[in-house]
């Protein structure tokens, strides 16, 4: 999972840094994430893993890092299996 | 009792009235001369009203985002400009309410404001970047303890008459434009250079005129939070909110003018509807709107205010971005059916029912951050968030 989103993020990120330079709790928006990019970013996360964000999970800090973002993926499978 | 703690027993709505008087009498003078409506900022200061948003611990009064919109309503139907100079204000103070307790700096400066009675003023918008406020170009250099920022800075409402600015950069040389911080310069750590004139079709009295800035201050003037964080949870919701009191005035006074009309043929011809009543009601309706809109904005903040995810939540954003789209587009329909309703004594000056100022201020609404700007990054959120579809949620 974590070199999916590593890969989303180098296409869709548009970031001024390379993606392999970042460290899996990097700050994104610090490393240059812009809110358009990171709508971009989680509409490829949608597709990647057949997932859909719940309003309470589309905020900054789900996205904040390379580790937040695949935190956010687990906890939304994770709820999917229970239920 | 001292002068202050005396004004500070009165009620909010009572001070506010009296500063609205006062802004009513100079207000033609401060559209016609576009000068600063130094008479009405005055009596803010002495009504106290440029520290109400500081809590009651740091010598304000505790006022919340409702309050404050009330009072930007208040004195914006008789002066908008003094009413928007109100509202960035304490838009600025918010910065300061909401995010400044983890700096002792900022907490020492929050309570001298109230204590002063310091005008703030703001500095987002930067040539290249126009109101791109999420990006910056110029960058903040730390230098120690020390830091300095250039900017050219292309509006800054009453710059020149500002006690301390707060102005956003990015957080160093090599940071993202995205990567940025906000910082307050007292006037005494900065020079202004006058670059733009504002010589506008409204708004006159806010001044906004472009500058260079050019500022060095201790280092621990920079707000320890990005600026990222500041904007989404506070800033961006104080400014729809209370730019949105601003407006939904104007609005009101356009209304109560033509109401005042419509009455006044209704007694001379009794038995007989005059004819603008209609649109008179047609207005009042779309009035309502704009008044619950914004309402309902302020409520969503006051509910969300002590929760950070709920206040960085994409839901948040869309709600406040709604609020300041709503506002700025229906008051220009409003005061052009206050027009309709007038007819050539509201579209004359100097007559009781003029609304030449009210359209002219409320042109700027749509354009204070574009709403085309404010469209594209709904919309992009709107990829993603899922509408709230229930009525009272
Ligand atoms: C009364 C008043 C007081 C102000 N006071 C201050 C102040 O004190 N401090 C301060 O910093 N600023 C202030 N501003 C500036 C304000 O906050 C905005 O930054 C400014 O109005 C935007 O300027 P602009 O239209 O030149 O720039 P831009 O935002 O660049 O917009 C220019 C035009 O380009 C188009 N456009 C640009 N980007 C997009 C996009 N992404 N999507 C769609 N269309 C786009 C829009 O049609 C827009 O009208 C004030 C403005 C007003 C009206």
């Amino acid at each position: 999972m974590n070199e999916k989103i590593r890969e989303l993020l180098a296409k869709l990120g548009n970031l001024p840094t390379p993606v392999e330079t970042l460290a899996d709790d990097a700050d994104l928006y610090t490393a240059g994430l812009s809110s358009f990019a990171s709508v971009q970013l989680m509409l490829g996360i949608e597709d990647a893993f057949d997932v859909e964000f719940p309003d309470h999970l589309l905020n900054r800090k789900s996205f904040q890092s390379i580790a937040a973002i695949e935190n956010t993926v687990q906890q939304i499978l994770a709820a999917r299996k229970v239920a | 009792m001292n002068v202050a703690a005396q004004v500070q027993l009165e009620s909010l709505d009572v001070r506010a009235a009296r500063v609205a008087e006062v802004a009513r009498q100079h207000a033609d003078a401060v559209d016609a001369e576009g000068r600063f409506p130094a008479e009405a900022v005055a009596a803010m200061k002495a009504e106290r009203l440029l520290g109400i948003q500081v809590p009651v611990s740091e010598g304000g009064e505790g006022a919340s985002f409702s309050d404050i919109a009330e009072l930007c309503s208040v004195i914006s139907q008789a002066c908008a400009s003094s009413s928007m100079i109100f509202a960035m204000h304490h838009i600025k103070l918010s910065s300061l309410v909401e995010h400044g307790f983890q700096s002792p700096w900022h907490m020492a400066f929050m309570a001298r404001v109230a204590r002063e009675q310091l005008l703030l003023g703001s500095a987002t918008t930067e040539g290249g970047i126009g109101g791109n406020l999420r990006n910056s170009i110029c960058a903040i250099e730390i230098d120690g303890d020390r830091c300095r920022l250039e900017k050219d800075a292309t509006v800054i409402s009453y710059g020149a008459q500002s006690d301390a600015i707060l102005i956003t950069s990015r957080a160093g040389k090599d940071a993202a434009p995205s990567d940025q911080v906000m910082t307050v310069f007292l006037k005494d750590q900065y020079t202004l250079e006058r670059t733009h004139v504002w010589d506008t079709l409204g708004m006159r009295g806010t001044c906004s005129d472009g500058f260079l800035f050019r500022g060095e201050a201790p280092a621990e003037q920079v707000f320890p939070q990005p600026f990222a964080e500041i904007a989404a949870q506070s800033m961006l919701a104080a400014s729809h909110l209370l730019w949105s009191g601003v407006w939904y005035g104007i609005a009101a006074d356009a209304v109560a003018k033509a109401q005042a009309f419509v009455r006044a043929a209704a007694r001379k011809s009794p038995g007989q509807t005059p004819p603008g009543a209609v649109r008179l009601a047609e207005i009042s309706a779309q009035l309502q709107m704009v008044k619950s809109n914004v309402i309902a904005g302020l409520k969503t903040y006051e509910e969300a205010r002590h929760d950070g995810e709920k206040l960085s939540s994409m839901a948040f954003a869309v709600a406040m971005n709604n609020v300041k789209i709503c506002s700025s587009e229906m008051i220009l329909p409003i005061i052009n059916g206050a027009m309709l309703v007038c007819g050539i004594m509201g579209y004359k000056n100097k007559t009781p029912f003029s609304l030449g100022r009210n359209l002219r201020d409320a042109h700027s609404a749509q354009l204070m951050i574009s709403n085309d700007r404010i469209y594209g990054n709904t919309s992009s959120m709107l990829l993603v968030h899922k509408q709230d579809t229930s009525l009272l949620g």
